[in-house]
């Protein structure tokens, strides 16, 4: 009998293909698109409130999405030939579209999106500053340094259709990666038409959250004020996007309970043993109904500045954690049954592996090293920003 | 010409894109092997590198060819269909050089083991057995004729 493996497994299913990168490929590129579609809420649709997150928002999306491609590249192994990936898309198969969703979406969004929006103060520092610093801020003006207010308003209307492309390309992004996993027939935990939708909103939320978390933690480490109106704007949201996230999950639920198709009992066995603690208790107590209580709470009731804000940073965090148990019980789960729904097998995480903890790990530290770069290069502080002309 | 002179940084990021995209393009030629695709989704020269791997099995009627007692059980018992080198491994260098290269034997302990170790996962039908509890130790060959594996 082999270890770990219970009832009638084939023996291709023994040993999972997919592991903890994998999960953490859509966590990820989830906070990528939420960030973005935060900072879009501001520009395309005129929410003011959450204007101090603006430039954040979309510094995290970009710090993010330079990590998303990572895990896939160490799952793949072959770093000689694994970048060809983005070299050689191709439309017979999804996961092949990669190289053109991700190069789409880095090249002609993020940075077009970003570069316009700071081209003033890039060309401010490009005069301003010495040494190595101002060659790197001349290279990034691209030789031009005209920011007249002429030149800046037509600056405003492009990023403005930038971001107009830039939001479906965002649904585009995360749903093609629910789209991956929702695609694959032969699996039932996966194979449903709601997947992207229900990734795309699990992304939104996450992303969301994470830029409150961001936002809140950089103001106090830069002992700045937090913008309350900022805050409870960027909760609402949050609480909204997470309501519609939570139904379509549960509408998911129900549908397949009601329809209780041959492979139900085996992954209703699942959800009750070995995905527990994974998916009943963090995912659904803590890291959903938990949150939205919290989240309910501040539209309900009128709490302090003080208490308001714990609220929100509390119900994000466990919001991250929430979504990230929903990424491990969508990756993981759909591999620990078998195909004939009467096996199951086990998923340890190793450590010190090439697909271990620690690069897992370190994969999550570094979108946060990257954001303090940009944040260096380009500052998303309100109080810094230039004047016009 | 104004909107043209104001808007002179845009083409500028229009001029990078266009390097990106050219670039994108070199290097993707530089990287895809030639030809591609030409008798489908690979490499027309993997069919050359593959025909060029030296030969590592002999096949079965070059072993039976010589192996005539083996053969001859083999075939009048339940292994009939088990090819020779699926046990004894490939052996296209012990056909090149009779003399010195020896084949060696199979370790029975592991070689049995591979198809008849218990697993939930096989046919009833098939024989299978929990070895540890089964033999205790005890190579298979010892009561099993490997060859035509009745005691």
């Amino acid at each position: 009998m082999i270890n770990g493996v219970a009832g009638y497994m084939y023996p291709n299913e023994v040993e999972l293909q997919w592991s903890l990168l994998i999960v953490l490929y859509p966590y990820i590129t989830g906070l990528v698109a939420g960030a973005f579609i935060l900072a879009s809420l501001e520009r395309v649709f005129k929410v003011e409130e959450v204007r101090p997150t603006y430039r954040l928002a979309l510094l995290t999306a970009l710090a993010f999405l330079l990590v998303a491609p990572l895990p896939l590249q160490l799952h793949l192994g072959h770093p000689e030939r694994s970048f060809e990936m983005y070299l050689t898309p191709h439309r017979t198969s999804a996961m092949a579209m990669f190289g053109f969703v991700y190069l789409w979406y880095l090249m002609v969004v993020l940075l077009v999106e970003i570069w316009l929006d700071y081209r003033a103060d890039i060309v401010h520092q490009a005069q301003t500053r010495t040494g190595v610093m101002r060659w790197i801020y001349r290279a990034l003006t691209l030789g031009s340094q005209n920011v007249s207010p002429a030149s800046r308003r037509i600056d405003d209307k492009v990023g403005y259709v930038v971001t107009v492309i830039g939001i479906p390309s965002a649904f585009l992004l995360h749903g093609y990666v629910g789209f991956i996993f929702g695609s694959v027939k032969a699996n039932p935990w996966w194979s449903t038409p709601l997947m992207p939708v229900v990734f795309l909103f699990s992304a939104m939320t996450s992303g969301i959250a994470a830029v409150l978390v961001i936002y809140v933690g950089s103001s106090l480490l830069r002992r700045t004020r937090i913008d309350m109106r900022c805050l409870d704007a960027v909760g609402k949201y949050l609480f909204y996007t997470f309501v519609i996230d939570f139904s379509l999950e549960m509408l998911d639920l129900v549908h397949r309970t009601y329809e209780a198709d041959e492979s139900f009992r085996s992954l209703d066995f699942m959800v009750h043993t070995r995905l527990f603690i994974s998916q009943i208790v963090v995912q659904i107590f803590l890291g959903t109904l938990l949150p939205l209580g919290l989240l309910a709470a501040t539209q309900l009731v009128r709490f302090s500045d003080a208490i308001r804000r714990r609220i929100y940073v509390g119900a994000s965090l466990l919001t991250l954690v929430g979504i990230f148990a929903m990424r491990w019980n969508v990756v993981i789960g759909g591999q620990l049954f078998s195909k004939s729904f009467l096996g199951y097998t086990t998923y340890k995480v190793e450590f010190a592996a090439r697909e271990g903890l620690l690069p897992a790990l370190a994969l999550m530290i570094l979108p946060f090293v990257l954001l303090l770069v940009l944040v260096k290069l380009l500052p998303p502080w309100q109080e810094q920003e230039v004047t016009e002309g | 010409m104004r909107l043209l002179r104001e808007a002179g940084h845009l083409v500028r990021v229009a001029l990078v894109l266009a390097a990106g995209v050219v670039l994108f393009l070199i290097i993707r030629n530089a990287v895809v092997p030639k030809d591609f695709g030409r008798y489908g989704h690979f490499r027309p020269e993997a069919l050359g590198v593959i025909r060029a791997h030296p030969v590592a099995f002999a096949g079965q009627s070059t072993c039976v060819a010589c192996h005539d007692d083996q053969a001859k059980e083999r075939a009048a018992g339940k292994h009939a269909h088990v090819a020779c080198e699926a046990c004894h491994g490939p052996q296209a260098a012990h056909v090149a050089d009779i003399a010195n290269v020896k084949p060696a034997l199979p370790d029975v302990a592991t070689l049995c083991a591979r198809c008849h170790e218990k697993n939930a996962a096989k046919p009833k039908s098939f024989p299978q057995v929990v070895t540890a509890e089964h033999s205790g130790g005890v190579a298979c060959n010892t009561c099993h004729k490997p060859h035509n594996p009745q005691i």
